[in-house]
């Protein structure tokens, strides 16, 4: 019982660190840091998902649906400002978005 | 009244000082002058009641450092030894006072003068009438002081520059000596009061001290350190070479300081602790021969010096190893006894010879001068007063001290005795050898100097030969009317001042001794004298052909006016290589190095090296901010677990400053 728990579990945290890794190590493009970002995200829902299961309670599932409009919420903002972003400087190249730096 | 006598030379100091402008150089030297005789009717009194009537004085007048068992107080004692002494500081320092208003005249820093001279006089006092260790360094650092702001006076002169930091250095190493020997007294006795050691001694003298595998017998090890501070102080032989050097400084300070009073400190201090060096035979069998040796080797320079003042400064160095023996022979009252007389005599000489100077517009070379018995018949007899009882020609001052040295010598019946003795005999024909060549090529041969200032010689002022006539009196009389107060058989004069051990005494053998030993100094004073005047006076043109043709006379002229090469020898040996080393090793290494380094400018640019790294962590890429939070994230939630761990066996605070150190 708890290794299948723990299987699943290494499935979550591996989506979740593909994720983090995407965004760490990703030097391209601002769309795909987006898409880890969901990556991320959906890892931590599978998470919830996986312990609502085992421990048989339903708010774990509906916390997951909540996760999911959100982050469809957020990554429609999210590309909304990457179109103006892209309007503005013409790229979505990560190595040109140093605005940050004082 | 006694303290008084302490502390006007410092409010004379004071004045001079800070109001010397606005009272004038006249103001300021009458004041000088005044306070001075203050003291020095004081110290009459101060010697009359204590010397006298025998009533030594203590006085607790203040703590100083008071911290546990370490207790150094303003406290002064006055025994007979203080009041001689005193007695002769303050009447040579008045004398010297008075001589100088006329000498500095002409100076336009009178006041500053003045000023030093005073604080050096108070320096002095204090040195002789503190009664614990730390006082008496105190004193023994504060003249040490002035002298080097004396001989810096005329602070332009390259030469006076070079011989004040001389002297300054050299003394730094008798210094140390000194101060060890104190740190030494105070890790054996826990005390540095004077009272409390000298009684304690005899039952340390079986202490020994382990230290990097050696074992000192604490007793000899202090005395060492002591007589070391004495060589540095009294110029003895090893030390000696910042005296002669000290001539540049103006020539009443050569009196005071350089000759009177100042160098026999280190005897004094001898004398002062003759409890502790009575029991360490060792160390006064070292210290006989050392200054049996300096007796003579100053003697031989002295007389192929040809500058006026340095001949009289190696004959002081001469007689001070008249007086470091005789200490080292423990008869300590007659070695006080020479420094007394010395200090009259060698004083007056000076002061002659500063008004030769003085006449001649500067000029100290002998061979410049000649004939000058026509036109300063009375600095002449001043100088001839001074040599005479220099000499020790029978019935003037160095007479009674001289003689009793040389007859203590003789009885003391061993090497040591007959090694001093025939030192001491020697530099008896030595001395007068040069005394007759001073006043011979001073006052008596044709003359050699310019035309010039020739013309401008005149006589000393009325200031200048008033206190030569002073000074000649005492010259003439002091040693025979205080021979029997100060060592005449049996005398209750030291009361408890000096302690000597009674299998040392032998002031009583030399009551003894043949009457051919006794006359033998007057002989010797007499050869040396007449070889003299016979060489310079007769046989002038054949040394000088000798000197010319004969190349081993010319080596050995040679070897003797550049002091036994013993200077060189030191600048070579010891000099050089501290120099270097200091330069190379502590300056560069230490000073502008490891600290530096990792001192002030290291942690300034540390902090501008750390800052520009952290700075560079700022570098605008998103990705690194995310691998950024996601390394503190990972450190902060491991921390947390970890603190759980070991929350029982770490304080958190503890692992905080860790991460934070980590993380620097």
């Amino acid at each position: 019982m708890l290794t299948d728990q723990s299987k699943f579990l290494l499935v979550s945290t591996l989506l979740f660190l593909i994720g983090l890794s995407g965004i760490m190590l990703n030097r391209k493009n601002i769309v795909l840091m987006l898409m880890s970002l969901e990556l991320m995200l959906l890892a931590i829902n599978f998470n919830f998902i996986i312990f609502s299961f085992f421990l048989d309670d339903i708010v774990g599932q509906i916390f997951a649906l909540f996760v999911l409009t959100v982050a469809a919420a957020e990554s429609a903002i999210g590309l909304a400002i990457l179109l103006i972003y892209y309007r503005i400087r013409g790229t979505v190249s990560i190595d040109f978005v140093n605005l940050l730096k004082g | 009244m006694y303290l008084s006598l302490i502390f006007f030379p410092i409010l004379s100091f004071l004045f001079c000082m800070f109001l010397g402008r606005s009272l004038s150089p006249k103001g300021t030297a009458i004041l000088s002058c005044l306070f001075i005789f203050f003291s020095f009717l004081e110290c009459i009194l101060s010697f009359f009641e204590v010397g006298i009537c025998k009533s030594p004085v203590f006085i607790k007048l203040y703590p100083w450092v008071d911290s546990e068992l370490f207790d150094a107080s303003w406290g002064f004692l006055f025994d007979s030894l203080t009041v001689s002494m005193g007695f002769l500081v303050t009447s040579v320092s008045l004398i010297v006072h008075i001589y100088s208003t006329v000498y500095m005249s002409h100076d336009p820093h009178q006041c500053r003068f003045m000023s030093y001279i005073s604080l050096f006089t108070f320096f002095m006092l204090l040195l002789l009438s503190s009664d614990n260790f730390i006082l008496l360094f105190l004193g023994w650092e504060g003249v040490g002081l002035c002298s080097y702001l004396l001989i810096n006076f005329w602070f332009t002169r390259l030469q006076a520059n070079k011989s004040a930091l001389k002297a300054m250095v050299v003394n730094r190493v008798g210094d140390l000596g000194l101060a060890l020997g104190i740190a030494c007294i105070f890790l054996i006795f826990k005390t540095v009061d004077f009272a409390i050691v000298f009684s304690l001694i005899p039952y340390a003298c079986n202490l020994k001290l382990f230290f990097l595998f050696f074992n000192f017998g604490i007793v000899d090890l202090v005395c060492f350190l002591f007589f070391v501070g004495a060589v540095g102080k009294s110029a003895q032989i090893g030390l000696h070479s910042w005296l002669p050097d000290a001539m540049e400084g103006p020539t009443p300070v050569s009196a005071l300081i350089h000759a009177a009073t100042m160098v026999t400190a280190g005897v004094f201090l001898i004398v002062r602790c003759s409890p502790i060096f009575e029991y360490s035979q060792s160390i006064l069998f070292f210290i006989a021969l050392w200054g049996a040796i300096t007796t003579f080797f100053s003697g031989t320079i002295g007389v192929f010096q040809n500058d006026l003042k340095k001949v009289i400064a190696y004959s002081t160095c001469s007689q001070l190893g008249y007086m470091v023996f005789a200490c080292g022979l423990s008869n300590y009252s007659v070695s006080i006894f020479h420094v007394l007389n010395h200090g009259y005599f060698k004083a007056l000489l000076f002061l002659s010879a500063g008004s030769v100077i003085h006449a001649l517009h500067n000029e100290q070379d002998m061979r410049k001068m000649g004939g000058l018995l026509q036109a300063l018949p009375f600095t002449y007899v001043t100088f001839f007063i001074g040599s005479f009882a220099l000499m020790g020609v029978p019935f003037l001052t160095g007479f009674y001290s001289k003689d009793v040295i040389l007859e203590i010598s003789y009885s003391k019946y061993s090497f040591l005795g007959t090694f001093t003795n025939w030192l001491g005999v020697v530099s008896v024909v030595i001395t007068s050898f040069y005394s007759f060549k001073l006043i011979y090529l001073v006052f008596l041969s044709s003359p050699n100097g310019f035309k010039r200032t020739s013309f401008l010689v005149s006589e000393a002022p009325f200031g200048m030969g008033l206190s030569l006539v002073l000074l000649s009196t005492f010259s003439i009389f002091f040693g025979f009317l205080t021979k029997d107060l100060f060592i005449g058989l049996g005398t209750p004069f030291w009361n408890n001042s000096i302690f000597i051990l009674p299998s040392h005494l032998n002031i009583i053998d030399s009551e003894f001794i043949p009457i051919y030993i006794k006359w033998l100094p007057f002989y010797c004073t007499l050869i040396g004298g007449i070889s003299s005047i016979v060489l310079y006076h007769m046989l002038t043109n054949n040394l000088f052909f000798c000197y010319l043709n004969n190349v081993n006379l010319r080596l050995i002229y040679l070897f003797f006016s550049k002091k036994w090469f013993l200077d060189r020898l030191q600048n070579d040996l010891i000099v050089s290589f501290f120099l270097n080393s200091g330069y190379s090793i502590t300056y560069k290494l230490i000073d502008k190095g490891l600290i530096e380094f990792y001192g002030p400018s290291g942690y300034s640019k540390s902090v501008v090296f750390l800052s520009k790294l952290l700075s560079r962590l700022t570098s605008g890429k998103i990705n690194f901010y995310a691998f950024l939070i996601f390394v503190f994230l990972v450190v902060t939630v491991s921390s947390v677990c970890f603190v759980n761990v070991f929350y029982f066996f770490v304080e958190p605070q503890l692992l905080f400053v860790f991460i934070l150190c980590l993380i620097i």
